[in-house]
C-alpha cells in the first residue's frame, strides 16, 4: 500500500474564498496560515533593519546611517524580531499543529483566536506606523528607563512603542488563555497528557509562560505610559522614583520570554528527530519534566541580567546558581536528542538538517549562556558583542532553525505539496554558514571590548576584520531567505502532491488528508499510544525501522458519517480588534479617537457575544439529521 | 450542558472535567493574579525605600468615603452569588433582579471613585502632583492613581459586562443547565471584589 493512499485527497478548498472569508475566518488553520504570513513579512522587514546595521558596522567610520537612525534601527529590529516575527511564528505553528495533534475539531474559542491575530496585526501595524511619522521608536528593545522618559526622549516613538507592544501583550494573554484551554481540554479519547506530543507539551509550557509573563511587562509600560501621559514619577529619580524598577519589571517578565521563544523550537525537534531517525523520543518522560522545570526555573532567574546594577552579593550569587541550574534540564534534553538520533534508521531530509542545525547551534548559545550566568564574567562582558553573540545564537540557531525545521516539516501537511529538497539544503547550508558567519565573530569582538548599540567605531582599535566578515554572513542568511522564498513559490505553484503523511508521521496530524478538511477529522480518534499513527500503521513496536507498513484501512474516511456544525465565520472579532488599536493609537491623536475606539470595541464585543457560535445554515458537513445533506 | 464556545464531538473528550469558559476564566484570573502582584510588588519596593512620601490616612484621602464604597463592592459579591444560585435553580426572575441590583451597586462604586477623583484633583491632588499640602510626596499620587485607576478599570469592564449578561438574561439565554455566562461573570466580579479588599488596605490604612 502506497504512502500516499493512506489518507484521502487534500481538501485545498480549505483555502478557497475571498478577502472577505478571510477578515471573518475563525478556523484555526487558516488563522495559523495568516500568522504565518505576517511573521514572514515581519522577518524580511526585521531583516532589512539587520542588513542596513550591519552594512552601517561594516567597516570604521560608516557613514551609512546617523546615530540616531541606528538607534532607531536595532531598536526596530529587537522589537521586530521578538514580537513580530518568533512569537507569531510560534503561534502560526501552534495554531494550525495544536487541535490537529490532539484530535481536537479546532481551538476552545474560535473567535477568541480570531480576535487574537488580528489584535496583534494591527499592533504590529501601529509600531511600524512609527517609520511613517519620521519617529520610530530608539531606546532598544528592552527600553530601559530613563532613555524613555518625556525628559530625555521627548518624541512620539516610545509612545508608538509601548502602545503597540501593550496592545500586541493582550493578544498573547487571549491567545494564551484559548490554547491552555484548548490543549487542557479538547484532546481526543485516551490522549492522557503523558501521551501528548512533545510540541503541544512544549506549547502548553509556553501558553503558562506567557499568562504569567506578560502581566508584569504590562505593569511596567503603564507606569512608563503615567509617567510619559500624566507626569507620574515611577521612573524618574529626582522625585524619588527609580529606573531599577523597570530594569526588574522588564526582566521579570524578558527572562521567561527567552523561553517563550526557544521552548516552540524544543518542541518542533522533538518531532522531526524521531520521525526521521524512525525512533520514539529517547526520554520523553523526562523531555516532558525537563521542559515544566526550565519553565518554572526561569521566572527566578531575571536579575542575571542586572548583575552590573549592584544588587548585592547575596542576591548576585542567588540569581547566578538558579541561573546554572536550568543547564541541567536543558542538557538533559539536548542529551535526549542525541539519544534519539543515536542508532536511528536516518532519513536526511531538509527538516531532520534544520533539526540538527538547532541542536549545534543552541549548544554554541547555551555555553555562553552559562559564562552569563556568573557575575564576575557577566559584569566583564556586559552590553558587549559578546552578549550579541550568545543571544543570536539561541534566537537566531535556536529558535529561528528550529521554527524553519517545523516549516519544512509541516509544510507538506499546510499546504499539500511538497517543498524542494535541494533547495532546502541550500538553504539550510547558506543559512548555516551565514549564521557562523555572522555571529561567531561577535565573541571575538566582545572579547575585544567592542560595546553594543555603538553606531560607528574608530578605525585604530581593530574591529574592522571581524565586522566585515560578520555583514558578508548576515548578507549570506539574506540570500538563503531569498532561497526560501522562491522555493516556498515554487512549491505552491507546481510542488508534486504530497499525500497525508509524506514522512511516515507518528502524530494524528498525519492522519489527514493535506491540507486537512475544513472539520479537521471525519471522525474524532480514539488514542491509545503517545505515537497513535505509528501503531496504526506498525502494529505495536517500539523499533519501526526495520518494519514494513502493514496494510491496513486508511484511519479518516473521505467524508464524515455524521453530521458536524463548524462555528460560523464572524466580523465581530476583527472589529473589537480594530476598537482595542484605536484605543491605543488613539493615545497619540487625541481623546476623541481613543473613545470612538472604545465605542467600536464595546459594540463589536457586544455582537459577538450575542452571535450564537453556530449559526444554522451555514457550512455543516456530513448528513444531516433529517437525511440527506 | 450546551455551553455556547464549546464544539461538539462525538466522542468524549480528555479534559479537566470543567467546561471551556469557566476554565478559560480560570486560566485568566491566573493572569490577573500576576498583574495585580506586580502593581503591588511594585507598590510595596518604592513605599519601603520613600515612606516619608506617604502621607498619614485621611489627611489626604477621604477613607470614611472609600470604607462605604468598599462595604457597597463587597455587597454586589452577595448579590451576584445571589443571581447565581437563583439561575441555577432556574429562577429566571431571581436571576434578573439580582443582577440589575449587582449592576448598580457596582456602578455606583465606579461613580463614588470618579467623584473621589474630582474631588482629590481640585485640592490639586493629581497624578503629576509633587507634593499635595505638605502631605505626601510624588510617588503618593503616581501610585494611588495607578492602583485605583486600574482596579476602576476593572469594575468598570466587569460593569459593562454585568449589563451584557443582564440583557442576556432578559431575553431567556440562561436556565437551569446553561449557566456558565453567569458563573464565569460571578467568578470575575469576585476576583475584582477581593483585589478591591487588599488595594483598599494597603493603599487607604497602612
Ligand atoms: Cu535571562
Amino acid at each position: 500500500m502506497s504512502v500516499r493512499a493512506m489518507t484521502a485527497p487534500g481538501h485545498e478548498s480549505l483555502y478557497s474564498g475571498g478577502m472577505r472569508s478571510w477578515l471573518t475566518t475563525v478556523d484555526h488553520k487558516r488563522i495559523g496560515v495568516l500568522y504565518g504570513i505576517s511573521a514572514l513579512f515581519y522577518f524580511v522587514v526585521g531583516g532589512v533593519e539587520a542588513l542596513i546595521i550591519r552594512l552601517q558596522l561594516a567597516s570604521a567610520d560608516g557613514t551609512v546611517v546617523g546615530a540616531d537612525t541606528f538607534n532607531q534601527l536595532f531598536t526596530m529590529h529587537g522589537t521586530t524580531m521578538v514580537f513580530l516575527v518568533l512569537m507569531p511564528l510560534s503561534a502560526a505553528l501552534f495554531n494550525y499543529m495544536i487541535p490537529l495533534m490532539i484530535g481536537a475539531r479546532d481551538v476552545a474559542f474560535p473567535r477568541l483566536n480570531a480576535f487574537s491575530f488580528w489584535t496583534f496585526l494591527f499592533g504590529s501595524l501601529l509600531l511600524n506606523l512609527s517609520f511613517l511619522v519620521g519617529n520610530p521608536p530608539d531606546a532598544g528593545w528592552f527600553g530601559y528607563a530613563n532613555l524613555t522618559s518625556k525628559q530625555y526622549n521627548p518624541g512620539m516613538g516610545i509612545d508608538f512603542w509601548l502602545l503597540s507592544v501593550q496592545i500586541m501583550g493582550i493578544a498573547s494573554i487571549a491567545s494564551a488563555v484559548n490554547f491552555t484551554v484548548t490543549i487542557l481540554n479538547m484532546r481526543a479519547h485516551g490522549m492522557s497528557l503523558m501521551r501528548m506530543p512533545l510540541f503541544v507539551w512544549m506549547a502548553l509550557i509556553v501558553q503558562v509562560l506567557m499568562l504569567l509573563a506578560f502581566p508584569p511587562i504590562t505593569v511596567a509600560f503603564i507606569y512608563l505610559m503615567f509617567d510619559r501621559f500624566f507626569g507620574t514619577h515611577f521612573y524618574i529619580p529626582d522625585a524619588g522614583g527609580t529606573p531599577i524598577l523597570w530594569q526588574h519589571l522588564f526582566w521579570i517578565f524578558g527572562h521567561p520570554e527567552v523561553y517563550i521563544l526557544i521552548l516552540p523550537s524544543f518542541g518542533v525537534v522533538s518531532e522531526v528527530l524521531p520521525t526521521f531517525s524512525r525512533k520514539p523520543l529517547f526520554g520523553a518522560p523526562f523531555m516532558i519534566f525537563s521542559g515544566i522545570l526550565i519553565g518554572f526555573l526561569g521566572f527566578g532567574v531575571w536579575s542575571h541580567h542586572m548583575f552590573t546594577t549592584g544588587l548585592g552579593a547575596v542576591a548576585d550569587t542567588a540569581f547566578s546558581l538558579a541561573t546554572m541550574l536550568i543547564a541541567i534540564p536543558t542538557g538533559v534534553k539536548i542529551f535526549n536528542w542525541i539519544a534519539t538520533l543515536w542508532g536511528g534508521h536516518i532519513h536526511f531530509k531538509t527538516p531532520l538538517y534544520f533539526a540538527v542545525g538547532m541542536v549545534g547551534l543552541f549548544i554554541i548559545g547555551g555555553l555562553s549562556g552559562i559564562m552569563h550566568a556568573s557575575p564576575p564574567v557577566d559584569i566583564q562582558q556586559h552590553d558587549t558583542y559578546f552578549v550579541v553573540a550568545h543571544l543570536h545564537y539561541v534566537f537566531f540557531g535556536g529558535t529561528v532553525f528550529g521554527l524553519f525545521a517545523g516549516i519544512y516539516y509541516w509544510w507538506p501537511k499546510i499546504t499539500g505539496r511538497m517543498i524542494g529538497e535541494g533547495l532546502g539544503k541550500l538553504h539550510f547550508w547558506l543559512m548555516f554558514i551565514g549564521m557562523n558567519l555572522t555571529f561567531f565573530p561577535m565573541h571575538f569582538l566582545g572579547m575585544d571590548g567592542m560595546p553594543r548599540r555603538i553606531y560607528t567605531y574608530a578605525a585604530d582599535l581593530g574591529w574592522e576584520r571581524w565586522n566585515l566578515i560578520a555583514t558578508v554572513g548576515a548578507f549570506v542568511i539574506a540570500v538563503s531567505v531569498l532561497v526560501f522564498f522562491v522555493n516556498a513559490v515554487r512549491s505552491v505553484r507546481a510542488g508534486e502532491p504530497a499525500g497525508g503523511d509524506p514522512w511516515d508521521g507518528a502524530t494524528l496530524e498525519w492522519t489527514m488528508s493535506s491540507p486537512p478538511p475544513e472539520y479537521n477529522f471525519a471522525i474524532v480518534p480514539v488514542v491509545n499510544s503517545a505515537r497513535p499513527f505509528w501503531l496504526h500503521k506498525f502494529g505495536p513496536t517500539r523499533d519501526i525501522s526495520t518494519r514494513t507498513r502493514e496494510e491496513g484501512t486508511p484511519p479518516q474516511p473521505d467524508t464524515p458519517p455524521e453530521r458536524i456544525d463548524l462555528p460560523s465565520p464572524s466580523g465581530w472579532p476583527i472589529l473589537a480588534a480594530l476598537g482595542l488599536s484605536l484605543v491605543g493609537g488613539g493615545a497619540l491623536v487625541g481623546l476623541w479617537l481613543v473613545l470612538v475606539g472604545v465605542a467600536v470595541l464595546v459594540f463589536g464585543v457586544y455582537r459577538w457575544a450575542f452571535q450564537p457560535l453556530e449559526r444554522l445554515g451555514h457550512p455543516t458537513f456530513g448528513p444531516a439529521p433529517g437525511g440527506g445533506r | 450542558m450546551s455551553h455556547s464556545a464549546t464544539i461538539s464531538a462525538s466522542h468524549p473528550m480528555e479534559g479537566m472535567k470543567v467546561y471551556n469558559l469557566k476554565l478559560g476564566m480560570w486560566v485568566f484570573l491566573l493572569s490577573e493574579v500576576m498583574f495585580f502582584s506586580s502593581l503591588i510588588g511594585a507598590y510595596i519596593i518604592l513605599r519601603f525605600a520613600h515612606p516619608e512620601q506617604w502621607a498619614e490616612p485621611n489627611a489626604v484621602l477621604n477613607v470614611p468615603l472609600t470604607g462605604f464604597n468598599t462595604f457597597m463592592l463587597i455587597c454586589s459579591s452577595v448579590t451576584m452569588v445571589k443571581a447565581f444560585a437563583a439561575i441555577e435553580h432556574g429562577d429566571q426572575a431571581g436571576l434578573k433582579k439580582w443582577l440589575i441590583a449587582t449592576i448598580i451597586l457596582g456602578s455606583a462604586f465606579v461613580g463614588i471613585q470618579v467623584f473621589e477623583y474630582i474631588k482629590l484633583a481640585g485640592h490639586g491632588f493629581v497624578p503629576a502632583a509633587a507634593s499635595y499640602a505638605a502631605e505626601g510626596g510624588p510617588l503618593y499620587g503616581s501610585t494611588f492613581y495607578t492602583m485605583t485607576g486600574f482596579h476602576g478599570a476593572h469594575v468598570t469592564i466587569g460593569v459593562l459586562a454585568l449589563i451584557f449578561t443582564a440583557i442576556k438574561a432578559f431575553r431567556g439565554k440562561y436556565s437551569a443547565v446553561d449557566y456558565g455566562g453567569v458563573e464565569i461573570m460571578g467568578l470575575y466580579w469576585h476576583f475584582v471584589d477581593l483585589v478591591w479588599i487588599i488595594l483598599f488596605t494597603i493603599v487607604y490604612l497602612i
